[in-house]
């Protein structure tokens, strides 16, 4: 569990390149470091709800991160913030 | 029967409702219930909460805690939506909803989205450029405005407490709740006496 103001990076993984998949994971944040807003409930992970697996709860973080470094019209203290499950961060 | 006026999507869903009922998942009434609810959903309920929160403290407090019993607490239906949250604007802090990966909209409190909610091109432009995109919505925020987009990429659906604008100090709730429009709760404009 990543506690709220700690520091996440969004892993740099492109599953969509080794077969079908179903993401919610937005491509523009991997890679990208930010901070843990609050988690945000556990939920079935929707990766495999996608293709009727059996699907386990997983904590959702919301995680908030600066705007610039991600887009270039960003500017300075805009930010993004998006629910991202566990499995796709780590400590940064 | 198939006539000219019953269009393939309709014939689908009959088909599609026949065949839910025969593996008993889910009955016409069941399913008559959800579209019942679905289309209950409005802007005018989200704007209900939206007037409360401005005049009752407790409320507002209630609604960014926890947007859906906010909801239920107004007679607003939520069994089987998402969890709701609310996000709320301050002054120098401007929220912006988008859903860069589909479509995911807070239906039960503002009903089905508009038509520009869905496209391509907002939800792009939101996440990258949403200054540009306000700006060509003519919505001006005060300088010093920090933006916060919010990508709704899963369980949640989320809704923005807009400010409440000067000038409507001692107003009653129904009067403050006509101010309030669809894109003053997702963020793309504010709200004008």
């Amino acid at each position: 569990m990543f506690a709220p103001g700690t520091r996440v990076r969004v892993r740099d993984d492109w599953p969509e390149t080794r077969g079908p998949v179903h993401l919610r994971t937005p491509h523009y944040l991997r890679g990208r470091t930010g901070t843990v807003e609050r988690h945000l409930g556990d939920f079935p992970n929707p990766e495999d709800l996608a293709f009727r697996r059996p699907a386990p709860r997983l904590p959702l973080y919301h995680v908030r991160f600066d705007q610039s470094p991600i887009w270039p019209e960003g500017a300075p203290g805009d930010e993004v913030l998006v629910e991202l499950f566990g499995p796709w961060l780590e400590a940064a | 029967m198939s006539g000219i006026l019953e269009t393939d999507s309709e014939r689908l869903f009959a088909a599609l409702r026949t065949v839910l009922a025969a593996k008993n998942i889910a009955s016409a009434d069941e399913i008559a219930e959800r579209i019942a609810v679905t289309d209950a959903g409005s802007p005018a309920q989200g704007a209900r909460m939206v007037a409360r929160a401005w005049v009752d403290p407790a409320y507002r407090a209630q609604m960014l805690a926890d947007g859906t019993r906010a909801a239920e607490a107004l007679g607003i239906p939520m069994r089987g939506a998402p969890p709701l949250g609310v996000l709320e604007n301050a002054e120098g802090l401007h929220h912006l909803v988008v859903c860069t990966l589909c479509s995911c909209y807070p239906r039960a409190v503002l009903g089905y989205p508009p038509f520009w909610f869905k496209s391509a091109a907002y939800r792009a432009r939101a996440v990258r450029d949403p200054r540009g995109l306000l700006a060509e919505f003519g919505t001006e925020l005060p300088p010093g405005t920090r933006i916060r987009v919010v990508d709704s990429t899963a369980d949640y659906r989320w809704m923005v407490l807009p400010l409440r604008p000067p000038g409507t100090e001692g107003w009653p709730e129904d009067r403050l709740a006509a101010l309030v429009h669809e894109g003053d709760m997702i963020g793309i404009t504010l709200v004008h006496v």
